[in-house]
């Protein structure tokens, strides 16, 4: 039995090495598919909690345009946590277990949207700077060993393009309004700036599930590769915007050919992952308040499938008779 | 070690049970909605591909589903939906005996007859 578990790990990773997916039936090492159920599990939640931050200001939006875009920005990401719990559930896992597990806190979702949305520049901000890393993070998962996975990536990466480049547009309107929207514009860049760059994770060197991760192709970048991918990119953007990111020691290294950039505040990350951020609670409530708050629609949908099926059944029947 | 997924999970896999692990729900079985897989056609023409899955209470609710998070940009015309239960599938732990046949009969490929470069049109 040993020897067949041994060489069924061995197929295994020759099949991952040779750049094959993994299906969901397919033998896996029990440890991939835990993993993967935690990784796509906590990005699917990340992405349904994700819509509250925006969902706040959908109602306020300045315009009947932007309030149109950030609708369909929001439904997009609802969108975007459904093809990630079926990929999830496709490991053997059920949708109700992953809600049972967001609801009860057991379930982690990134840490970025634990922060206040303060003003409608926020909503640039984070379309810019928050959807900007999460493609960054995205596009080489559309290659992850998992089949499932990559395929809901591919879906996901095709609208995340615009996410982006709305938030950039938004935020470059209020950069060329008045004095007030670029002061507006500003603070909201020096508040997204830094919890952005906690997205990408812990450094390499405290990040110890990457190595097993790495070499099953669930991952295919290091934390820090792509933060330094992500710094690089946006110090060349912003200077379209004419504002500065709150970094004094940002720098220009001629030597690596990257910027330098200071010290991310750990110990800030840490809190918000354990649950002290300005508004872990709020949306832990938001998101049970909605769940709730459906029972009723979902009950009545239940009921009225059941009678709908019935009429049909009852209606044939009858024309079966008829017939006779 | 467990070897072998014993359950089918997903849709895409089929046979008996229906996706989300619908027995061992602890979970209001009433509240478990079936999964339903989507195929959707892109273009008049074109045949349907998978898209994916999603709950649906039944075919209309799912259809309904399938057309608002699968074809918010005009992906689709056309959208079949098949609870996943019913979809049988070939066993991937027995696909090299299951396609064997196929492995040693490349005359069935044109590229296995040698012909002359003078020969036209064929
Ligand atoms: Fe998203
Ligand atoms: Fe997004």
């Amino acid at each position: 039995m040993d020897q067949t578990a041994n060489q069924l790990q061995d197929q295994f990773q020759q099949r991952i090495d040779l750049e094959q997916k993994i299906e969901p039936r397919d033998w896996m090492p029990e440890k991939y598919r835990q993993t993967l159920i935690r990784q796509i599990s906590q990005h699917a939640h990340s992405e349904i909690i994700g819509m509250l931050p925006e969902g706040n200001w959908i109602t306020r939006a300045p315009s009947l345009k932007r309030k149109a875009i950030l609708l369909a920005k929001v439904q997009d990401e609802a969108g975007h946590g459904l093809y990630l719990y079926s990929a999830a559930e496709t490991l053997g896992i059920s949708r109700d277990e992953m809600y049972e597990q967001l609801h009860s806190g057991k379930a982690k979702y990134s840490s970025i949207f634990n922060y206040p949305t303060l003003s409608w520049a926020d909503m640039g901000a984070i379309g810019w700077l928050v959807d900007g890393a999460a493609i960054l993070n995205q596009v080489p998962l559309c290659r992850t060993s998992f089949g499932p996975y990559a395929r809901a990536m591919v879906r996901v990466c095709k609208e995340e393009s615009f996410h982006q480049r709305q938030g950039f547009e938004c935020l470059l309107q209020l950069s060329r309004g008045s004095e007030v929207q670029r002061q507006m514009c500003q603070d909201a860049i020096n508040r997204w700036w830094w919890p952005s760059l906690m997205m990408f994770g812990p450094k390499d060197d405290e990040s110890p599930n990457s190595k097993l991760s790495m070499q099953w192709k669930i991952k295919r970048f290091s934390n820090d590769e792509l933060r330094q991918k992500f710094v690089d990119m946006i110090a060349e953007q912003i200077k379209l915007l004419n504002m500065v990111l709150p970094d004094p020691d940002l720098t220009w290294n001629e030597q690596t050919k990257h910027y330098d950039y200071g010290a991310i505040n750990w110990e800030e990350f840490k809190q918000v992952i354990q649950g002290n951020g300005p508004c872990n609670k709020e949306r832990l409530e938001a998101r049970k308040k909605a769940w709730t708050n459906g029972d009723w629609v979902r009950e009545a949908a239940t009921v009225h499938a059941a009678k709908q099926a019935k009429r049909k059944s009852e209606a044939q029947t009858f024309s079966a008779k008829e017939t006779q | 070690m467990r070897l072998y997924l014993q359950k089918n999970h997903y849709g895409d896999y089929g046979d008996g049970h229906a996706g989300g692990l619908e027995q061992d729900a602890h979970q209001d079985p009433q509240k478990q909605w079936p999964l339903w897989e989507v195929f959707m056609r892109s273009k008049q023409g074109l045949d349907h591909k998978h898209a994916g899955s999603l709950h649906a209470v039944d075919a209309t609710m799912a259809l309904e589903n399938a057309r608002d998070v699968y074809t918010r940009r005009k992906e689709g015309v056309s959208i079949w939906v098949v609870e996943s239960k019913h979809i049988h599938a070939s066993d991937p732990n027995a696909a090299a005996e299951f396609f064997e046949p196929a492995n040693d009969k490349i005359y069935r490929h044109p590229s296995f007859y040698d012909l002359p470069d003078s020969l036209k049109h064929m």
